[in-house]
């Protein structure tokens, strides 16, 4: 794990988010789809934790090389903070965290993203692309300003849906029916989730039935995002013998197979409507 | 002269008088890169039950002003797993206490027996502020009886020192903390995280599943600085380890002073990995400009003060 004190390289809007990209050439070398860092916020705040932020865009080549890029969603105030900071400000960065998404053995790759959830799966789209695979994204939000970067998925994806709750912009629908339409015309072998964990529930459901290996990066409150605090827990069957284990989501995970996630357990059995609106106010994966 | 920094608590040695809090070194290659934990003082392990244990249900936290609102229940791999995992700990190569936790005196001992067997563990520290079974899931340390019960059970078999980490749960802590060691305790480590609520004004509904937490973290420092004060003050000869909002030199310092013999840092790894390393070389620092040759010169010396000033 490095820990290093960077540049802010530049920061600009994108949409109602705002894009952070930092200068961090070691975390960039070994950053993978699905890892996140932990930004330590100023000395003396009340709010004095580190918070969590998806790795959006790791640039190891070319005239962008050594930065990372995060998707900042101002939710409270350590993303307030973020967002706010100016080119040339220097943050202490901590990564990268976490396991990242396991790059598949087959070729039709789905890439199912909701609101901020969408912030990882671009970085995965082009390693996959690098990789000779096919990809297709689902990318949905409530509306139009909450929809990440979808001309950066057209050029990455070989197909792309865009999905809104208000049909200010795509398809007006429901995520989980859009990816239930696409799964029955597509020939997707494995697909990639990432979005509020209700919906995610729904993604591993629908997976689940038609036997398709689904990988999910979730969210789940953490206070440190290093393995010390065990906040981030989710119960998981393990690997080797199926026993019920509260993973830590930011070292066993963020990423999990579908499958091995006790969804009710982790949720409850009450099935509440999915939105994005489910994710909580300061969240694993998307600042505090 | 270079000052010292090793501190002997109870028999343990120590190489600084900064030590790892509970469970926040359980891992050291994971820390990899973040702390060096050859350099620490001491590390206090996850508290370790006969049993293994999920935990509380998530969500698990809540930061509050300068604080952070936890409750993770005791989830922990059980004694007989966390013995296999136990040398990636112990080949750090400083003292290791052992966290043991139980919701009865039984479990105390059983958990102290399997470990106190391992040459590697130099010391225990009973997590009191574990439910006790047999009154209503009130913390052991809300009764001077039943922590001191735990205490004189453990301290019975044990071969290494016994420190009994408490907090002022309903009982005053001194009180506690007297019984204790008449009970048998070798030391104190003071205090543990204390409850606290926070309620999501949204949903009506408290933010953490299990409806309290512990709070920890900057928040608690003058109330962990004022028991560490008060109990250095009636057992002035106990070696006492402060813990609670320490994050730098200069909070280490204060806890020195209060009477602590060393400290422990815990949440401000979270923000700081290596902060048990930074407060130690800053400790050695301040030894060095006051010209003072080891933590235990600076021990209880506001008491002093007081007493001055009442004079």
């Amino acid at each position: 794990m490095i820990r290093a004190r960077c540049e802010v390289l530049s920061s600009r809007a994108a949409g109602a988010f705002q894009s952070v990209t930092l200068v961090a050439p070691e975390i960039a070398e070994r950053a993978k789809p699905g890892q996140f860092v932990e930004v330590a916020v100023p000395d003396g705040r009340a709010d004095f934790l580190r918070r969590p932020f998806f790795i959006h865009q790791a640039s190891r080549r070319g005239g962008w090389a050594g930065t990372v890029e995060l998707i900042v969603d101002r939710r409270g105030p350590g993303s307030t903070w973020l967002a706010g900071t100016q080119a040339h400000e220097f943050v202490d960065l901590i990564g990268p965290c976490g396991n990242g998404f396991g790059l598949p053995r087959p070729t039709n790759c789905l890439l199912f993203g909701i609101g901020y959830g969408a912030a990882p799966l671009y970085f995965l789209a082009e390693e996959l692309r690098t990789r000779g695979k096919r990809v297709d994204m689902i990318v949905c939000a409530r509306s139009q300003d909450r929809l990440l970067k979808p001309i950066e998925g057209k050029r990455l994806a070989h197909s792309i849906t865009i999905v809104t709750g208000d049909g200010s912009v795509g398809e007006r629908a429901e995520p989980l029916d859009v990816l239930e339409e696409t799964l029955e015309r597509s020939s997707s072998q494995v697909v990639y989730a990432v979005g509020p964990k209700e919906t995610l529930r729904g993604a591993a459901e629908l997976c689940r039935t038609r036997r398709i290996p689904a990988q999910m990066a979730v969210e789940e409150l953490m206070a440190c995002g290093l393995g010390m605090c065990l906040t981030c827990v989710v119960p998981v069957t393990e690997t080797r013998g199926g026993a019920l284990v509260n993973a830590r989501a930011c070292v066993e995970g963020p990423v999990f197979n579908a499958g091995r996630v006790q969804w009710d357990r982790w949720l409850g059995t009450e099935v509440s409507e999915p939105s994005e609106e489910d994710v909580p106010a300061e969240t694993s994966v998307a600042a505090k | 002269m270079k000052p010292t920094l090793a501190v002997d608590l109870a028999g343990v040695h120590l190489p600084t008088p900064v030590m790892v809090a509970s469970g926040c070194l359980s891992s050291p290659k994971e820390l990899a890169g973040l702390v060096d934990p050859r350099k620490v003082g001491g590390i206090v392990t996850r508290t370790i039950t006969a049993e293994p244990d999920l935990g509380a249900p998530t969500p698990r936290m809540a930061e509050t002003a300068s604080g952070l609102l936890a409750e993770t229940g005791l989830q922990n791999e059980g004694v007989e797993a966390f013995v296999v995992d136990l040398p990636a700990l112990t080949q750090v190569g400083v003292p290791l206490f052992a966290s043991i936790g139980g919701t009865t005196v039984e479990e105390f001992t059983r958990v102290a027996a399997r470990l106190i067997a391992l040459r590697a563990v130099g010391a225990l520290e009973l997590n009191l502020s574990c439910a006790d079974a047999h009154r209503e899931n009130r913390p052991f340390a809300a009764s001077a009886n039943r922590a001191a019960e735990v205490v004189a059970a453990v301290a019975g078999i044990s071969r290494v020192a016994v420190f009994a980490k408490l907090s002022d749960e309903g009982a005053d802590v001194v009180d506690v903390a007297m019984q204790c060691v008449a009970a048998g305790a070798h030391g104190l480590t003071l205090i543990s995280p204390i409850r606290g609520l926070a309620i999501d004004a949204e949903t009506a509904r408290p933010k953490l599943a299990s409806g309290a937490g512990r709070l920890s973290g900057p928040a608690i420092k003058p109330v962990a600085l004022l028991a560490v004060y008060r109990v250095a003050e009636a057992l002035p000869d106990t070696p006492i380890i402060g813990v609670g909002g320490i994050a730098t030199a200069d909070d280490a310092v204060e806890f020195l002073l209060a009477g602590a013999w060393a400290v422990q840092v815990g949440t401000a790894m979270f923000t700081n990995p290596s902060a048990p390393v930074d407060v130690a070389v800053g400790v050695g620092r301040y030894l060095v400009e006051h010209e003072l040759p080891s933590p235990a010169s600076l021990r209880g010396r506001a008491h002093h003060q007081m007493a001055g000033n009442r004079g």
